[in-house]
């Protein structure tokens, strides 16, 4: 059975940028496949190759086993896209933005209406249909353009950071419609620059950072990377840090580390709450004190921070680099 | 796919893409009426301001500026008329829309082949008007209904031309303003430095050098041929060579830019 997508050893450079440095990912039919990644990690331009927008320096890029490349017009007709920028008309209504993709998708007038008022419909759009899309709010804009990319019924749909700059109420409204698309089916290809967006909607996350993908798996897989647990305290003095991390390394499954942006230490740990208690001893020992302590499950912000040694707040982008990408 | 099915498609899409351009002078007729009242502004300042200083205008039947001066300003309405083909395409591009559309399954010319047509459409809206406002300050054709209709097919033939060259700068620069800029660059220098509106023999040696050859004042001089019979020395043949050719270079180099864009 062919992947929904399947992507070969792509790269791609914009000028002295490598955008794409080897990229290869797959993903199986009717799955969501999140891709992860700060701004400038590759995410948009990979999405634009799938889409074909643009070409590769090298490397093979496939749509359910159409190649983007060779046969761009046959992937056209398989895919829907919405991208970061709702791209849909001022000038024109709700209705008419639909229908005009529509029928660029070759529907005939008949049917391009009759799909056009359903998704309407569905997107909570119909009282808004006849107005300028000038008066639409942003977070309509966002289930707009998200209706012309699914108005030629896609098989595979890229919804590129479908969510970025909106408020946290609308993006919630956002992800109850993604979640009706993945019940249908749909093969969808997500990029985000949340973790949470990645760990409630995809089934699969690859996680990009300059260009290259660092890891893959379930959100599941990708957390358990990290051997599952974490021990999390802040110092009284922070003279102690060093004295700490020596402190509790032997309890460590991988070396604990210091949050500046947080004040704490965290160390991961092999036992729950076996290796809290011990860590507690191990303070105690070396007479250091502790302001707050607890263990949590790592989230996907740990995973990234284990991955990249950064936090995952994006760098700004510059307005070039981000307009090289786009 | 057959050739046919392609041909069928590049007519329906192109089609469809000019319905969508023109929808918005419908959604907003405003628009419409801001493109018209520019030309119609320039009407009527040369009229009075120039045609007051220069006085009668011998050469030109019932000695009225007005029929000398009409050609002139469609040449430059329908210039700028195909200035907003750029504008246009540069605000699509730089709203993703052109994203969507080289997306779709649809025909690769058509988003640029509609936006030109489109644009040649409002151009004869807007060239209906000029010359109602002509006739009410004196305008007359002289040479005949044949004649009239070659004058102002000619021009819009050569407005549609120049739409395909602002569509490579407009695809090229991405942005609206800067398409405009860009627009403005090419279309005054061309505009002034033309028969369009000062006697030749007025300029230094060697600007009438280029102005004699350069393909605005060969519309000009057509345009005023086949309306009121002045000798233009073949102009409107020059004048309609200079419209194919331009589209035979412009058009697939537009198309190619549109293809490749996002590289």
């Amino acid at each position: 059975m062919p992947k929904a997508f399947e992507v070969k050893e792509v790269t791609k450079g914009f000028g002295d940028v490598k955008a794409l440095d080897g990229v290869s990912l797959e993903a199986e039919e009717g799955r969501v496949f999140g891709l992860l990644g700060p701004n400038g990690a590759g995410k948009t331009t990979l999405v634009r190759m799938l889409s074909t927008l643009l070409r590769p320096d090298s490397g093979t890029l496939k749509i359910l086993g159409e190649d983007v490349v060779k046969n761009p017009q046959a992937v056209r007709n398989l895919i829907g896209l919405a991208g970061q920028y709702a791209a849909v008309d001022e000038y024109l209504t709700g209705y008419e933005n639909i229908y005009v993709t529509g029928r660029l998708y070759h529907l005939s007038h008949a049917e391009a209406k009759k799909r056009t008022n359903s998704l309407l419909e569905r997107l909570g759009l119909s009282d808004a249909a006849k107005r300028p899309v000038r008066t639409y709010s942003g977070g309509m804009r966002r289930r707009l353009d998200l209706g012309a990319s699914l108005v030629g019924q896609p098989k595979v749909l890229f919804l590129d950071e479908p969510t970025t700059g909106l408020d946290p109420k609308t993006r919630l409204d956002l992800w109850t419609i993604i979640r009706e698309l993945i019940a249908q089916g749909t093969s969808i290809l997500l990029t985000t620059q949340y973790l949470e967006e990645a760990d409630e909607l995809a089934d699969t996350i690859a996680v990009m950072n300059n260009g290259k993908v660092i890891a893959q798996g379930t959100s599941d897989t990708l957390k358990a990377q990290l051997g599952g647990e974490i021990v999390e305290f802040s110092l009284d003095r922070p003279s102690d840090q060093a004295a700490a991390l020596q402190a509790v390394k032997k309890l460590a499954k991988t070396p604990p580390n210091f949050d500046s942006a947080t004040q704490q230490v965290r160390v991961p740990v092999h036992d729950g709450s076996k290796s809290l208690m011990g860590i507690v001893q191990e303070l105690n020992d070396a007479k250091i004190s502790v302001a707050t302590l607890s263990l949590h499950q790592p989230s996907l912000d740990d995973v990234f921070l284990a991955l990249t040694g950064s936090k995952t707040a994006p760098i700004a982008p510059t307005k070039k680099a981000k307009r090289g990408t786009r | 796919m057959n050739p046919a099915k392609t041909l069928y498609y590049n007519i329906s899409d192109t089609w469809t893409i000019t319905k969508r351009n023109l929808l918005r002078y419908v959604r907003l007729p405003q628009l419409l009426v801001f493109s018209s009242i520019q030309p119609v502004m320039f009407l009527l300042l040369f009229n009075f301001v120039f045609g007051g200083a220069i006085g009668d205008a011998p050469q030109v039947p019932g000695g009225k500026y007005i029929n000398f001066l009409l050609p002139a300003i469609m040449v430059q309405v329908t210039m700028f008329g195909g200035l907003q083909t750029g504008i246009g395409l540069a605000e699509d591009m730089s709203k993703g829309i052109i994203d969507r559309f080289r997306s779709l399954p649809m025909s690769r010319i058509a988003v640029i082949a509609g936006r030109t047509f489109s644009d040649t459409l409002r151009n004869v809206a807007v060239a209906a008007i000029i010359l109602s406002v002509g006739s009410l300050l004196g305008f007359r054709f002289h040479e005949g209904f044949a004649h009239a209709a070659a004058m102002v097919g000619l021009i819009l033939l050569f407005g549609y031309a120049l739409s395909w060259i602002f569509a490579l700068i407009g695809m090229s620069v991405r942005e609206a303003e800067t398409a405009q800029v860009a627009g403005f660059l090419l279309i005054f220098p061309l505009i002034f430095a033309s028969a369009a509106f000062v006697p030749l023999q007025s300029m230094p040696d060697w600007l009438q050098v280029f102005v004699r050859n350069q393909p605005i004042t060969f519309v000009v001089d057509a345009a005023r041929e086949l309306s009121f019979g002045m000798n233009s020395h073949g102009a409107p043949l020059k004048a309609l060579l200079w419209a194919l050719g331009i589209l035979a270079i412009m058009m697939p180099l537009a198309i190619w830019q549109y293809r490749r864009r996002s590289n």
